[in-house]
């Protein structure tokens, strides 16, 4: 289970060296990075916003007790060891980094740890659902944390990469036991301010302007070559672009797919692509008698209906035309590096429309049908796009296709409340295990799972298998039951799978930013050419 | 004079009410608020619970009773996104709205004013000709396109203004942050004004020629040109003092758009004013900070047509004559 951070030590080492020789040659320089994404994060607060953005900025402040590595390996941070009891599978063993020490001048240890695993369980916070397994925490020493699970969980210490560690005196101080709760009317403490162990401190702060980060000389961790970090949110693609190129920020982490080639081919402009941890792909109601826009009949319950689907979706075709040659295409609705993930299953095939109309015409369908599809347009990279190629698609099989394109707040609350047959979903793996597929898109819906099955799945083995998994410890039986439930779910064909996005990260090319499979680049990482 | 004013004040507050019902009707056809305050792995029952404690279960009614009720208070509430206070942070956007809204006001009405009496005047010369070509073009060229021109060429390929942002701010009193202040702040208001106040200078020069040209043709310019008045003061003094009427009436109406609709231009320059917070609250539903924006806009228009009402006063005395015997 513990994996060594091999790779990052090294380029730590390196980069070291090749500060230390900077330091030698220009004196102590201050290298500041300006940094410009789409959004800001929405608060400082590290429990109250489960979203990319705020998490991204918030490593640079707080820190975790594991951190996930640029291959999706887990790596060491505030934890230096974390095992299964050897005696009881429902306790988790975290021992704690030494000497460690907050903003504050505060030292860190195990009894920050138990309060932070409070305070991300309150019903306030936005990541309590990565908890529900916890019974309770509990400080044996400085340095060890035992976290005891209702039952066991072999995989808990993957929800760990965005828990953030507070200081317990500190937000007790501050009167800010509890996260944001927007029913009390008054703001947190922490929204504003922050008492972390990370490389960086708060130095200023203008949401949606600007950030300011610099060095914490104190950090535990080898000096990073970035001293100072200004974040600044552009939210038009095109104003981000362009203070790129006039040299106004550093890096861009957010690259419109349409400039990918163009800045590729600008001096003194770097590109880096890299696949992300996000799957897009297309789900459909295949249990009820009657759809909502199609009363009285369900085509899509015919295991013939949904093959021809798939012959019909021209992966390819959406890569080039679409996504401009940036997306992986395949077949298994996984991110490749996830756990569970299976090259044979991921294969697709060539479409073929004669084929797809012989097995309409055998479904009984032989003249297509009319259906409603729901897509976002403000989610993911040109969602609406992907959609209108798939409705022309579809129309060479006979089946018309109405393209109900709206905003995710508008797309996301019907997929959950079952509103919509058929749509279009993407879906991230924070956790890198095809469980936390299975839990959310394909167990039936029950408290706590099945929250976005809106193909309205419903297979009592696969939920048993499922179900399963959370507390399977023998890890070759439970992968075998992972590779079950795919080969299942691929049978039955669940979702219609199009593709992996790509993350596009551009910056100055005297910069090394790898980019990170969960999009949340660390400028501790960064190093100057 | 004073019961007057109270009164278009009381009206006032009755304008602002149905806007806030309005607003209110429409926020349901937003989108539900809750799927973007929590993450993805939230469970039914959690959204069902925030949307519970929210009180977004509630009827319109009672939820715009609510708002009308705190807001009486002056309480606006906690914004779901950036979880401030509302009124904090609408009013600490305001001065970088208010700044670039009066420098383009300001850039429109001056400019739009000298080319407009320069056209007026020299009607057939080569140089209007040019100036009501291009003007055309202001008109009909989108705000985005515009701002997005700009930046290309003033800042990517001149790299001699900022493409975004306000520069360096300095804090005047306790809570108004200038950037007029600071070199950095100067340059980087020239594009987004430009870009902001584009149109209204195009209308203003079209509407102070084509009134001017009006004027011109009257018989009482026709007079002082015979009394021997030199050009400069029967241009100046007469013909423009009566074109003004209209043209003020509608850089008024116009400076209460150009706040309201700064959306765009705020956007494409990343400009951190009232207009970017509320398209960002938009997408991401944030009911408090769009009923309170809303709210904003409407005072906004009020107090500017009270005012221009009050200037009609100032300028044309006829008014001040009527309103007097309508008093006996």
């Amino acid at each position: 289970m513990l994996s060594q951070p091999f790779g990052r030590h090294l380029t730590k080492v390196l980069s070291v060296s090749a500060l230390a020789l900077a330091m030698a040659s220009a004196g102590v320089s201050a290298e500041t990075l300006r940094w410009a994404r789409v959004g800001d994060a929405l608060t400082l607060d590290p429990h109250s916003a489960n979203e990319g953005p705020t998490s991204t900025l918030l490593h640079h402040i707080y820190e975790t007790l594991v951190g996930r590595g640029l291959d999706g390996s887990l790596q060491p941070r505030l934890a230096t060891e974390w095992r299964i009891h050897p005696d009881d599978p429902t306790v988790w063993v975290f021992t704690l980094r030494q000497g460690v020490k907050f903003h504050d001048g505060a030292d860190f240890t195990a009894e920050d740890v138990v309060a932070s695993i409070d305070r991300v369980r309150a019903e306030s916070s936005d990541f309590k659902g990565l908890h529900t397994a916890v019974a309770s925490a509990e400080a044996i020493d400085d340095y060890t944390v035992h976290i005891k699970m209702s039952g066991p969980a072999p995989l808990y210490v993957q929800n760990l990469t965005n828990f953030f560690v507070m200081d317990k005196g500190w937000i007790e101080a501050n009167g800010a036991q509890l996260p944001q709760d927007f029913k009390a009317g008054e703001e947190k403490f922490t929204v504003r301010n922050t008492n972390g162990t990370g490389p960086y401190i708060l130095q200023s702060r203008d949401p949606e302007v600007r950030t300011v980060l610099s060095l914490n000389p104190n950090h535990w961790d080898a000096a990073p070559q970035v001293t100072e970090i200004i974040y600044t949110p552009i939210k038009e693609a095109a104003t981000r672009v362009a203070a790129l190129l006039s040299g106004e920020v550093d890096f861009v982490q957010d690259v419109p797919v349409q400039d990918i080639e163009r800045l590729s081919n600008t001096a003194g402009v770097t590109v880096s692509t890299g696949a992300e941890n996000r799957t897009i792909f297309f789900a459909y109601d295949m249990t009820s008698d009657s759809l909502k826009s199609l009363p009285g009949d369900n085509p899509f319950k015919k295991p013939e209906v949904r093959e021809a689907l798939a012959l019909t979706l021209d992966r390819d075709a959406i890569k080039q035309v679409v996504m401009r040659g940036q997306s992986v295409p395949g077949a298994l609705n996984a991110p490749p590096f996830v756990n569970g993930w299976d090259a044979a299953l991921d294969a697709y095939g060539a479409p073929d429309v004669d084929r797809a109309k012989e097995l309409l015409t055998a479904a009984g369908y032989p003249n297509g049908f009319t259906v409603d599809l729901n897509c976002p347009n403000d989610r993911y990279l040109n969602d609406e796009a992907i959609c209108q190629a798939f409705v022309g698609m579809l129309g060479r099989i006979g089946i018309t296709a109405n393209l109900v394109s709206q905003s995710r707040t508008l797309h996301f609350p019907a997929i959950q409340n079952l509103e919509v047959d058929f749509y279009l979903l993407g879906w991230g793996v924070p956790t890198f295990d095809s469980q936390y597929v299975f839990d959310f898109l394909v167990h039936s819906q029950e408290e706590g799972r099945g929250g976005w099955n809106g193909s309205r799945y419903n297979n009592a083995e696969v939920d048993a298998m499922i179900k399963s998994l959370s507390t399977e410890t023998d890890l070759d039986k439970r992968n075998a039951t992972i590779a079950a439930i795919w080969k299942q779910l691929q049978e039955d064909r669940v979702f219609l799978m199009v593709h992996n996005q790509l993350l596009a990260y551009a910056s100055k090319d005297n910069l090394n930013i790898a980019v990170h499979p969960e999009n949340q680049p660390h400028m501790a990482d960064v190093t100057f050419k | 004079m004073i019961a007057y004013v109270l009164r278009r004040i009381a009206q006032s507050v009755l304008v602002m009410l149905a806007v806030a019902l309005v607003a209110f009707a429409l926020f349901r056809y937003v989108g539900d608020p809750v799927a973007t305050m929590m993450g993805q792995e939230a469970s039914v029952a959690d959204r069902e619970a925030l949307r519970e404690r929210l009180g977004l279960n509630d009827p319109v009614v009672f939820q715009f009773a609510r708002f009308v009720g705190n807001a009486a208070q002056g309480d606006f509430g906690i914004s779901y996104r950036l979880q401030q206070p509302v009124m904090e942070l609408i009013l600490s956007r305001l001065p970088a709205t208010l700044e670039l809204a009066l420098i383009s006001g300001l850039l429109a009405f001056t400019v739009g004013v000298g080319l407009g009496v320069y056209t007026a005047l020299n009607r057939r010369g080569w140089l209007s000709s040019v100036v009501m070509t291009t003007s055309l073009v202001g008109v009909s060229l989108p705000t985005f396109l515009i701002g997005v021109l700009l930046i290309w060429i003033f800042a990517v390929e001149l790299q001699w203004l900022p493409s975004f942002g306000r520069g360096e701010t300095v804090d005047v009193g306790s809570w108004w942050r200038s950037g007029l202040l600071t070199e950095s702040g100067r340059a980087s208001i020239i594009l987004p004004a430009i870009t902001l106040g584009l149109y209204q200078m195009t209308l203003i020069m079209r509407l102070v020629r084509a009134e001017m040209l009006e004027v011109l043709r009257t018989d009482y310019v026709k007079f002082a040109r015979a009394r021997g008045l030199s050009n400069r003061a029967v241009h100046f003094g007469h013909a423009l003092k009566n074109t003004m009427v209209p043209v003020i009436t509608i850089t008024g109406l116009q400076l209460g758009s150009i706040i309201a609709f700064s959306i765009i231009t705020e956007t494409v320059f990343q400009w951190p004013g009232v207009g970017a917070l509320f398209i960002n609250s938009v997408q991401f539903v944030d009911v408090p900070v769009m009923a309170a924006y809303l709210m904003l806009i409407a005072l906004i228009f009020v107090i500017i047509n009270l005012i221009v009402d009050l200037l009609y006063y100032v300028v044309d005395p006829r008014l001040r004559v009527d309103r007097a015997n309508a008093r006996h």
